[in-house]
């Protein structure tokens, strides 16, 4: 198991150091210049420019600044933040348990609205639920996240006033009363992030089961009389995972993207709002390192993919 | 080429009869399946008058899209603006039916240049052996790591306003915007075309018409990529809906068009100030997005079931 997960690891190094060649070849090849305020800037002697340039090394060869990029960013020195004054890896850090939590719940609540409605819907194929279940789930892989946000913002917040569309860090509460303010501001983003996961999941749910529960193997476990729940469960939906598994780790770069859209439009201080107000700032090393960080993720989300193949299915053996 | 790939199966299906079995009976077929699938049908419809309108509306409801008129503002639906009107008194209607153009054909052009580019990748993997597959197909799984929504921002904010300076601010953030969505999106396809290719180079109407002395460029041409066809049709589809959301999601980040351009994005984008007061300038901008992109993943689904005779059993 250690050595599998060790091994995946090491296959997950190359694809890091390709992304982040990709990032920095953008970034090289940008038009842009992160110090060209400081050369227009008339309070800033010319000297002074071309000393800091020469200090960030923003003369040298291309394939050097990368080395020099990736060494520090090996290091821990992410660079520092031109907006918010401070270091990159603090801001990020910061603000990256608020988008862990957001996109971890609502990963969670794709999964208990996408594996109960995929698994009813594959057993009563083409009944009223599976075609009700269906056409919702159609409705909310095609609504954008940032449309049912500014619904969710029309209904809840504005007519019926129930929920707050401002995400704020400093809730002025303490005890119970803190953890009620947290949970009522977190209801919309991670609702409009969940659905939208758990509508295009419950379709990979249900067509997984579909085809596992036409197998024999199914059918022997019944003629021998195992009650249909657990043929659902141990015997269907453990196999059937397996395919879902490797669509949902494909879809990851997505909820990540949908995260974005989330966490702007309900002011969620994680680090996809982070990105967006770094772009609109021109904070070019908060840039880099928010989307790095968000191909990290992507990776690791990946891997555990790999670890969860395992666990469904030791055919698929740890080696 | 062109004529006879919309109706091939896929790969599975008995191709080795697909240069003689007659080419109206199969496309047929494929239309009947397409045909039985209810929800599909009411998506062809919906979007053939989406396009319509698009098309032809502006010549017929002449409004101009700037017209600004401050005793109309904010106003909901009447006869006079049967959409209402924005903060400007600008006529949404009018505006809804020039941004829809713009709208419906980044979503066309970029899935054209997704599939393009896939098509050709995965082509390359799937004619070659070894070293030349082995990374292009790393490449792709790069690519499919890469969180797009991230880079394209980067993208946009880099490249925006060079090729604004080089072609017009309109034509640039088209290009750029379908050029991007286009080279973000192109994974799925070129591994699609890369599995049908190594399925189908092995069949024996290839393996003839190898022996009979065809050259590879005419082989692929010819017999291979007009058979491996189906599945890039129905990721086409998926690829013009996920293209439609991408570029309403950077207009409604202030990232896309120009103000002065209302695609539906931009619209939502500016309409999301006064969710309050004039909900309607919203509902109908985001509705417009919703339902172009819900009729064209039942289409996708349609075609799907209509091109892989298999899981609609």
């Amino acid at each position: 198991m250690s050595r599998y997960l060790l091994r995946r690891l090491l296959i997950a190094v190359p694809s890091l150091l390709g992304i982040s060649l990709v990032l920095f070849v953008v970034l090289a090849l940008a038009p842009g210049d992160p110090f060209g305020e400081l050369a227009t800037n008339p309070n800033v002697p010319p000297e002074v420019a071309a000393a800091l340039r020469a200090k960030f090394g923003l003369d040298d060869p291309i394939a050097l600044r990368y080395v020099h990029w990736l060494v520090a960013m090996l290091h821990g020195d992410w660079g520092f933040s031109f907006a918010s004054r401070m270091d990159v890896d603090t801001l990020i850090l910061q603000r990256l348990p608020t988008t862990l939590f957001v996109i971890g719940s609502s990963q969670i609540l794709a999964l208990m609205v996408a594996l109960p409605v995929g698994v009813y819907s594959a057993v009563r194929p083409y009944s009223m639920f599976d075609q009700v279940a269906n056409l919702l789930a159609f409705i909310g892989f095609s609504l954008p996240t940032f449309c049912t946000g500014l619904l969710f913002i029309l209904l809840f917040s504005i007519y019926l006033d129930w929920l707050p569309f401002v995400y704020r860090a400093d809730i002025s509460a303490s005890g119970w009363h803190w953890y009620w303010e947290e949970f009522k501001q977190a209801i919309m983003p991670v609702t409009v992030l969940g659905l939208a996961q758990g509508a295009s999941w419950t379709r990979y749910v249900r067509s997984s089961v579909l085809e596992v529960v036409r197998l024999d193997y199914v059918t022997t476990a019944r003629a021998k009389g195992v009650p249909e729940r657990i043929v659902m469960v141990k015997h269907v939906l453990r196999n059937a995972l397996v395919p879902v598994v490797t669509l949902v780790a494909l879809t990851m770069p997505a909820v990540f993207g949908g995260a974005v859209v989330t966490e702007q439009i309900f002011r969620v201080p994680g680090i996809g709002s982070l990105l967006i107000n770094a772009i609109l700032a021109n904070d070019t090393p908060v840039i880099m390192a928010v989307t790095f960080v968000f191909s990290c993720l992507v990776i690791l989300f990946n891997l555990i993919a790999d670890v969860l193949y395992g666990w469904l299915d030791p055919r698929i053996a740890y080696r | 080429m062109a004529g006879s790939t919309l109706a091939s199966p896929i790969a599975d299906a008995p191709a080795g009869l697909a240069p003689l079995a007659g080419e109206a009976t199969r496309s047929s077929g494929t239309w009947w399946r397409f045909r039985r699938h209810r929800l599909a049908v009411a998506g062809a419809v919906l979007l053939a008058i989406m396009l319509l309108a698009v098309g032809f509306g502006p010549l017929l409801w002449q409004v101009p899209i700037n017209d600004i008129d401050f005793s109309a503002h904010l106003d909901g639906p009447s006869w006079s603006h049967p959409f209402g009107t924005d903060d400007l008194g600008q006529d949404l209607l009018a505006r809804m039916l020039y941004g829809g153009r713009i709208s419906l054909a980044v979503g066309l052009a970029a899935a054209i240049v997704a599939i393009v580019i896939g098509t050709f990748v995965g082509a390359i993997a799937g004619m070659s052996i070894g070293a030349v597959d082995a990374a292009l197909m790393w490449l792709t799984d790069l690519f499919l790591s890469l969180p797009p929504l991230p880079l394209l921002l980067l993208l946009i904010y880099l490249f925006r306003d060079p090729l604004k300076q080089l072609v017009g601010p309109e034509l640039g953030t088209f290009i750029l915007i379908v050029a991007v969505i286009g080279g973000l999106r192109w994974m799925p396809a070129a591994r699609l075309v890369r599995a049908q290719f190594l399925s189908l180079r092995e069949k024996e109407f290839v393996e003839a018409a190898r022996a009979l002395g065809m050259s590879t460029l005419r082989l692929v041409m010819r017999h291979i990529l007009p058979n491996s066809l189906g599945p890039v049709i129905v990721a086409a589809t998926i690829d013009v809906a996920a293209a439609i959301i991408l570029e309403s999601t950077l207009s409604f980040f202030g990232l896309g068009f120009p103000p002065d351009i209302p695609t539906w994005g931009r619209i939502l984008f500016d309409a999301k100030d006064y969710l309050d007061i004039a909900p309607h300038w919203a509902l109908f901008a985001g509705g417009a997005i919703f339902l172009a992109v819900l009729s064209i993943n039942f289409i996708g689904d349609g075609l799907r079931d209509a091109l892989d005779p298999r899981t609609s059993a």
